[in-house]
C-alpha cells in the first residue's frame, strides 16, 4: 500500500476537493512541483494552472487554478486558490477604482459643514495614489 | 355609511401591504437559506488560512512581516461591513452604533480615523456624518465575489503598509441565529496572535520563491477573507432581519386588519339599524 498524503484544495469561495492522494502536482511560482508523501514544509506562491492530484486508485484528478498559494506539511497539502487571476497591477486598477468611487461620493455630497473635509479627502487620495505609483516605478526600476 | 365605505378602503390598502411583505418574508427566508450556504462554503478556505498564518506565528522568528508588528495606534482603519438595501430592522442602526462608540472612543485617544465602507448603508451614513470614507465597495448583490471587495480592501492594506493607518479593523454582524445578529468587531491589522494552543511541530517552511513575497501575498489573502468572511456573514445577517421584520409587518398588518374589520362590521350594522328604524318610523308616520 502506497502511501498517501491528505490535499485540500479551496477558494475564498467554496472547497474545492479535499482527499488522499499518492501524488500531488502544483504550478509554484518557480516551475512545477511534485509532492509526495513526507515532504518537508513549504510555503509558496501559484501560477495559474493546474493543479493534479493523483489518487491512490491512479486516477488522476485535475483542477484548474488561478494562482494562490500552496502549503506543505509531511502529511497535508493545502492549496488555497485564488477565485481571479491576480495581479499587482489588477489589484491596483481596482483599489483606484474603490477610492475614486470613494472620492465621487465625497464631492456629490451637498453639506457645507463637511465640504473641508471632502476637499482634504481627495488631496489625501490624490497623494495616495501618487505613492502608489511612485511604489510602482520603484518596483521596476 | 360613509364611516363603513372609509374603512373598507383603508381595509384594501392595508391589505395590498401585507401581501408586499409576506412576499419579501419568503423570499428573504429563502435568499437567507442561500447566504448560509454561502457562508459554510467560505469557511474551510478561512479555516485553513487561519491554520497557516496561526503556524507562521511560532515557525518564523527571522522575518516578521509588517502585518504583525505592532506600532502605536495614531491611525486607525475601520472596515465597516453593512448592507445594500433597508427594510432589515434595526441591523444597520445597531452597527452603527457599534462603529460610532468604537470611533469614539478611538477619538478620544487621539487617534485619526480612515474608513472604508462596504455596502451603501455604511456609505450613505457615514457620508452624511462627515466621516473620512477612503475607500468603498458597493452594490454586491446576493452573491458577492471576492473580487468585488480587493480593490477596497487593498486601499486600506496600501495605507497601513505607507504608514497612514498603524490599525485595522473590520466590523460587521455576526450571525448568531435567525432571531439574534450581533455587531462584530475585529482587529485585522496587525495581525492578532492566535491563541490557539496548539503547538506541536518546531519548524520552518521553505519558501519559494523568498520569504517576504509569500508572505506579502498570504497576508492579503488572510485579509482579504476575513473581509469576504465578514461580507458573506453580513448578507446572511441581512436576509435573516429583513424576514423577521417582515413577518413582523406582517402579522402588524394582520392586527389591523381585524381591528378595522371589526369596526367595519360596527358600522355596517349601524347603519342598517338607523335605515331600519328609519323605515319604520317612517311608515308609522303614513
Amino acid at each position: 500500500m502506497a502511501m498517501t498524503i491528505h490535499v485540500d484544495i479551496a477558494s475564498a469561495e467554496e472547497e474545492i476537493h479535499s482527499g488522499p492522494a499518492t501524488v500531488v502536482y502544483a504550478p509554484a511560482e518557480m516551475g512545477e512541483i511534485g509532492i509526495y508523501p513526507r515532504h518537508a514544509p513549504l510555503l509558496s506562491r501559484l501560477k495559474p494552472g493546474e493543479v493534479r492530484v493523483q489518487t491512490q486508485s491512479g486516477e488522476e484528478l485535475f483542477f484548474f487554478v488561478s494562482g494562490g498559494l500552496l502549503e506543505v506539511q509531511p502529511h497535508v497539502v493545502t492549496v488555497l486558490a485564488d477565485t481571479a487571476i491576480r495581479a499587482a497591477d489588477l489589484d491596483e486598477a481596482a483599489a483606484q477604482e474603490a477610492q475614486k468611487q470613494a472620492e465621487q461620493q465625497m464631492r456629490d455630497r451637498k453639506s457645507d459643514i463637511d465640504y473641508a473635509k471632502a476637499k482634504a479627502e481627495m488631496v489625501q487620495a490624490a497623494a495616495q495614489l501618487r505613492a502608489i505609483q511612485k511604489l510602482r516605478k520603484r518596483g521596476r526600476g | 355609511m360613509a364611516g363603513a365605505k372609509e374603512i373598507r378602503t383603508k381595509i384594501k390598502s392595508i391589505q395590498n401591504t401585507q401581501k408586499i411583505t409576506k412576499a419579501m418574508e419568503m423570499v428573504a427566508a429563502s435568499k437567507m437559506r442561500r447566504a448560509q450556504e454561502r457562508m459554510q462554503a467560505a469557511r474551510p478556505y478561512a479555516q485553513k488560512m487561519r491554520n497557516v498564518v496561526a503556524h507562521l506565528a511560532r515557525a518564523h522568528p527571522e522575518y516578521r512581516h509588517p502585518f504583525v508588528v505592532e506600532r502605536g495606534a495614531k491611525r486607525v482603519g475601520l472596515v465597516i461591513v453593512s448592507t445594500d438595501r433597508g427594510l432589515c430592522g434595526g441591523l444597520n442602526v445597531n452597527l452603527f452604533r457599534a462603529v460610532l462608540s468604537t470611533m469614539e472612543e478611538w477619538h478620544d485617544k487621539g487617534a485619526e480615523i480612515a474608513l472604508a465602507t462596504i455596502g451603501s448603508k455604511a456609505l450613505g451614513f457615514f457620508k452624511r456624518l462627515g466621516g473620512n470614507i477612503i475607500s468603498e465597495a458597493s452594490q454586491l448583490g446576493d452573491a458577492p465575489a471576492v473580487t468585488d471587495l480587493i480593490g477596497a480592501i487593498k486601499v486600506m492594506l496600501g495605507a497601513y503598509e505607507q504608514g497612514k493607518l498603524d490599525r485595522l479593523f473590520l466590523i460587521h454582524n455576526d450571525f448568531v441565529n435567525t432571531m439574534v445578529q450581533r455587531p462584530e468587531i475585529l482587529q485585522l491589522l496587525p495581525v492578532p496572535p492566535s491563541e490557539e494552543q496548539e503547538l506541536r511541530h518546531h519548524w520552518d517552511y521553505l519558501y519559494e520563491p523568498d520569504a517576504k513575497d509569500v508572505l506579502d501575498v498570504l497576508f492579503t489573502r488572510y485579509i482579504e477573507s476575513l473581509v469576504y468572511q465578514g461580507v458573506v456573514e453580513n448578507l446572511a445577517c441581512e436576509q435573516a432581519a429583513r424576514m423577521v421584520a417582515m413577518k413582523a409587518a406582517s402579522d402588524n398588518a394582520g392586527n389591523l386588519i381585524d381591528e378595522l374589520q371589526l369596526a367595519y362590521n360596527k358600522a355596517r350594522q349601524a347603519a342598517i339599524t338607523q335605515e331600519i328604524s328609519e323605515i319604520v318610523g317612517g311608515a308609522a308616520a303614513v
